[in-house]
């Protein structure tokens, strides 16, 4: 890492450190903003102008008015609330259209949905990653209600067209919502909101803190909230907000947006450097496409359990995840979900990048593999 | 009405041990006033074969102090009591106040008393019968029954005030820990190791515990599982270490001079030197695992003679004869399956042959250690760098 060569984070999909000017900006926010923004003496005034200025700050990185933008407590919570919260508006049709890798704060509600007697359609990832957006266009009938998407996936990097699939989604059924899980993909990709209804995005992911999100709802799309409360947030998530972070989200997304292009460059560097590494040895094979965010790379050593060789490595300060670091070692159900056999899946390591890695990084991790498939144990 | 609650403990079958019993006794009320040290301020004394638990103030944590003393081996049975005036009245009031709710719950009861205060005006039958009718009088749904009542009423008039009795709860039997001796527990992580050493614990065994860690084949979130399940089991066994032996070296090394199905018995043997090694300078006298009959391969009769005779300490097997069901059962009762069951793969399961040899001989298993001159070397070092972590049983952090 840029401040620290001794500590070779490559978990930045699963979360990001904080970036020390956001930390400051919070522990100011703390002490100055004291108010609750509900209250209606002038400290409280104080406090709600902050928070509104946060709230225009982020709805400016998303391309979005500062009145579409609503703070939840973390990206799981916005796309709970958007799948739940369209799903109870629409009474008019069953069907939901789904991609087949989706985050489980997506995922699971569907589950629930499809229990509660919704018809909602799984598309899969094509064996090489990639998602078919026609098969999800041909399923939209006039009683889909809801379509909901990833734009980046978070354990193969793989990047869904979300703009033509929305783009379709309303030409064929122009009352059908579309929600996209935007948490893997904000700061990282060009976000364009046109026939987007709902988008989710989080600040543990672009060096904000864990425990603050956001959930943009286009303006006139109306969703029903499933928790009731003092109306914050126009009633859609109720709670006092949590003012410090929201403001520390929004000095995040503000000092990333900045920098795209050039970030953009680091990080195909960082990823390229890693996919030449990779090419040294034999058994590794590739589980991200070619045209994946560089954010991202998944690979499978297919000689190793993941497990083995993230402790491995971890003794040398380089840290990388088996899958998401959700699921705490489960299964990947992205790559279960393209199909790959199951060594390759228990063998699977996700390398993910900030603007703040560097090319040791890379090749710290590149060295510990060479050591790991030199003297670990191999599967049987 | 401000009742004063006092626990009661009886003592379970040490009250059968002839003259040492004095040490069991003193041994017991050492470990219940280290137990409910830190609820709040307690005397704790003993008045023939029962122990007394009494707050001295207000803020003194009775429910807490009673769950912990409800793990504690060698009582027999626990009741709570409330404490008031030697004053029939009185009696009658506390008594309604304290049992009201538990006697409207059943049909048939009893009042017993006993006057060990001789000063106190009414005698034993006639203070049974008065109480007896006073509740009646609120409870007429109530029948007396003298044989097998559902509920019985226990009153006591002794030097400082009457006792009313509240229902009895069993209690964790056995005997206090320590009075048999100290052992090392061999704990893995699994579901039968914190159960067998809950079941030593219960002969009286003070124990500690030893761990064996393959970083990086497992992780340190397995050896967080484990202080976890030590931290469990020490509501029991009382405070004890965890020693944490880094066994990678050993293990790497069997598994590339070995013969592959010989792989798990070696590794079960090479383990229980290096834990007798330790228990020797810990000075433990005898090894305890929670090995259970054919459960594994490495857990036949054949098997276990080969690692019976890799080391000279006896070792404890307290679950050899019980199937994994009322082994599961006995983790759910001691709270340790929960934990047990998280999937963090432990020593135990990496490398394992996919077709281990079940009837291994101690000759071939012989033959195979002569071919590996390198391993005594690699145990040493191993049992050499051990980590040791204290267990408090007072603190109550479940790690994961």
């Amino acid at each position: 890492m840029l401040h620290d060569p001794n500590i070779h984070y490559l978990d930045n999909a699963a979360t990001t450190m904080v970036n020390p000017e956001v930390i400051e900006t919070i522990t100011k926010a703390m002490a100055e903003h004291w108010a609750n923004p509900s209250s209606l003496y002038t400290p409280g005034a104080h406090s709600e102008l902050a928070l509104n200025k946060a709230r225009a700050d982020v709805a400016r990185t998303l391309g979005a008015t500062a009145g579409e933008v609503y703070f939840t407590g973390c990206g799981s919570e916005g796309n709970n609330l958007a799948i739940l919260g369209a799903a109870r508006t629409r009474k008019w049709g069953k069907r939901i259209v789904c991609t087949g890798f989706e985050h489980p704060s997506v995922a699971l509600p569907m589950q629930r949905l499809a229990q509660e007697g919704y018809d909602v359609q799984f598309v899969a990832p094509e064996a090489d990653g990639h998602l078919n957006v026609d098969k999800m266009l041909e399923l939209v009938d006039k009683n889909t209600i809801l379509v909901a998407a990833m734009q980046v996936n978070n354990e193969t990097g793989t990047a869904v067209d979300v703009a033509r699939l929305a783009a379709g989604v309303k030409a064929r059924n122009d009352r059908t919502a579309v929600h996209v899980d935007g948490v893997q993909a904000w700061m990282r990709v060009p976000v364009r909101l046109a026939n987007i209804d709902s988008y989710s995005v989080s600040g543990h992911k672009i060096h904000a803190p864990k425990g603050i999100g956001a959930l943009y709802l286009r303006k006139g799309y109306h969703i029903e909230p499933p928790y009731l409360g003092g109306g914050q947030e126009k009633g859609m998530r109720p709670g006092t907000e949590n003012l410090p972070y929201a403001i520390g989200m929004a000095k995040a997304a503000t000092l990333l947006s900045r920098t795209l292009p050039q970030r953009h460059k680091t990080l195909v560097e960082l990823n390229t450097r890693l996919r030449e590494g990779l090419k040294q040895f034999p058994e590794v094979t590739l589980n991200s496409p070619e045209d994946a965010v560089p954010e991202v790379l998944n690979f499978s050593l297919n000689v190793i359990r993941s497990e083995t060789m993230l402790h491995h490595l971890e003794t040398m300060g380089v840290y990388v995840s088996s899958g998401s670091a959700c699921s705490k070692g489960a299964a990947s159900h992205t790559l279960t979900a393209m199909g790959l056999e199951t060594r390759r899946i228990d063998t699977a390591i996700r390398a993910s990048f900030c603007a703040d890695n560097t090319p040791e990084d890379v090749d710290a991790l590149l060295e510990g593999l060479k050591t790991g498939l030199a003297t670990l144990s191999r599967i049987r | 009405m401000n009742m004063k609650e006092i626990i009661l403990c009886y003592q379970g079958e040490m009250v059968l041990k002839g003259l040492n019993k004095a040490s069991f006794e003193s041994t017991l009320a050492k470990i219940l006033r280290y137990r409910v040290k830190s609820c709040g301020n307690f005397k704790v004394y003993r008045a023939q074969s029962t122990m007394y638990i009494e707050p001295l103030d207000e803020f003194a944590d009775v429910d807490e102090a009673y769950r912990r003393v409800s793990k504690v081996f060698g009582l027999a049975a626990l009741s709570r009591a409330v404490v008031c005036d030697k004053n029939f009245e009185t009696i009658c009031e506390t008594a309604e106040a304290y049992l009201g709710d538990a006697l409207r719950g059943v049909k048939t009861f009893k009042v017993e008393a006993k006057r060990s205060d001789k000063t106190f005006p009414m005698k034993s039958p006639e203070l049974c019968a008065e109480l007896g009718g006073y509740l009646l009088s609120k409870h007429p749904h109530l029948r007396v029954k003298v044989k097998d009542p559902q509920m019985t009423v226990m009153v006591e008039i002794r030097d400082y005030g009457a006792y009313i009795h509240g229902p009895k709860t069993p209690g964790a039997g056995g005997l206090p820990v320590g009075t048999s001796g100290r052992a090392l527990n061999m704990l893995s992580g699994g579901i039968d190791s914190p159960v067998a050493a809950y079941r030593m614990a219960r002969r009286g065994l003070a124990l500690h515990h030893i761990h064996f860690a393959s970083p990086p084949y497992t992780s340190e979130r397995a050896k967080m599982k484990v202080h976890s399940l030590a931290q469990i089991v020490s509501g029991y066994t009382g405070n004890c270490v965890l020693y944490v032996v880094p066994y990678t070296a050993p293990q790497e090394y069997i598994r590339d001079h070995a013969p592959d199905v010989l792989f798990t018995v070696l590794m079960r043997r090479s383990m229980m030197r290096i834990a007798s090694r330790i228990a020797h300078e810990i000075e433990c006298d005898a090894i305890i695992t929670g090995e259970s009959l054919a459960q594994v391969a490495s857990q036949t009769l054949k098997a276990l003679q080969c690692t019976d005779c890799a080391q000279d300490l006896p070792i404890l097997r307290p679950l050899i004869g019980m199937d994994k069901s009322e082994i599961t059962e006995t983790a759910r009762a001691i709270g340790t399956f929960e934990t047990s069951i998280l999937p963090y793969e432990d020593c135990c399961t990496i490398f394992t042959p996919p077709h281990p040899k079940t009837k291994p001989s101690v000759e071939e298993i012989l033959e195979a250690e002569a071919a590996m001159p390198g391993l005594a070397e690699l145990e040493e070092k191993a049992a050499a760098e051990v980590e040791r972590i204290a267990v408090r049983q007072n603190e109550p952090v479940e790690l994961l």
